[in-house]
């Protein structure tokens, strides 16, 4: 049991959890759906003036707490559990990116993207922010992330949640599939 | 303290999200390259048990913990934002490996870079807000 939860978990034990976490927080009175904070923090910060942030963000402060949470999370499993033993992709999956440039997995994430050294180059710099641009901007032009979407708007059977997971795969075959090779 | 609850389920979240790699570029490379069943088993599993469940709640009327019904919000029935939306978030997703939740597992787990893809995430939060009005839905 113990190895069991200190090692990386199945898939199935995984999304089960998630399942959980849903049923939480609609138990809560709430909805799982994490990117609506990263409106709140608009409507906290500088967004005030505009109509779309124009809202009481101590109203979400629910979900800024879930947010904490999920940080907090991420340390206890490095710090007690996962500690960022290299992640086990398959074969194929090595091939094609070391096609790219990239080593085969050392740790959760990879050098290449996420350590400082890579991130300080005009090249890494530009991926983590338009990366992160384009997330934050399609998510609330979608209405929803994985979480509010995928997980939350599929359960319930709602089909613009279809429609936007759909539109995930689109985007993200394309990155992967045809924009990459022209990146790395 | 009635936040309590909410962090606890929050860092629930996040070790799920770590344990399970869901956080990790390397698995979206992987199921953007259908090279592992891992992350679509993840979603599945949340999908269908998630549908299950929201079945039973409907069907049965079940309360929440404040004894009120539990409420489905439906999502905007428009079409064209959500396939638009979508794929300008999947681009993202594909690119920086992490969607919103695992950004913010990430910069727990150690890898403060994640901090500029949270930082832009947010700008691109804001510049939706601010191009509402110009864009199509």
């Amino acid at each position: 049991m113990k190895d069991f939860l200190l090692n990386p978990w199945p898939w199935w034990f995984s999304g089960g959890l998630i399942a959980v976490i849903m049923f939480m927080m609609l138990f809560f009175g709430k909805s799982f759906g994490f990117s609506s904070n990263l409106r709140t923090i608009c409507a906290m910060t500088f967004g005030r003036k505009i109509k779309f942030f124009d809202f009481d963000w101590r109203e979400n402060t629910w979900n800024l707490t879930f947010l904490v949470g999920a940080a907090i999370g991420g340390f206890i499993s490095y710090a007690f559990m996962h500690g960022g033993s290299p992640v086990e992709i398959s074969d194929a999956t090595v091939a094609d990116l070391a096609a790219l440039g990239f080593g085969a997995p050392e740790g959760m994430q990879p050098n290449e993207v996420f350590a400082w050294e890579s991130v300080m180059t005009l090249k890494g710099f530009l991926v983590l922010a338009v990366g992160g641009f384009l997330v934050g901007f399609g998510t609330r032009y979608a209405g929803g992330c994985t979480s509010g979407h995928a997980i939350s708007g599929l359960s319930n059977l709602q089909w613009p949640s279809l429609v936007a997971v759909i539109g995930f795969f689109i985007g993200g075959l394309l990155m992967t599939h045809v924009l990459f090779p022209l990146i790395y | 303290m009635k936040f309590f609850k909410f962090l606890l389920a929050g860092t629930i979240f996040g070790i799920i999200m770590a344990q399970s790699e869901a956080m990790s570029w390397y698995r979206i490379q992987e199921m953007f390259r259908f090279q592992s069943f891992h992350m679509y088993g993840i979603i599945g599993t949340a999908v269908v048990l998630g549908a299950l469940g929201v079945f039973v709640i409907k069907k049965f009327n079940i309360k929440d913990i404040n004894g009120n019904p539990i409420q489905f919000e439906p999502k905007e029935p428009q079409w064209l934002k959500s396939i638009l939306g979508g794929a300008i978030f999947g681009l993202g997703w594909a690119l920086s490996g992490a969607c919103p939740g695992p950004i913010v597992v990430n910069v727990g787990f150690g890898f403060t870079s994640m901090l500029i893809v949270l930082a832009f995430a947010v700008l691109g939060t804001f510049s939706y807000g601010y191009f509402r009005d110009k864009l199509p839905h």
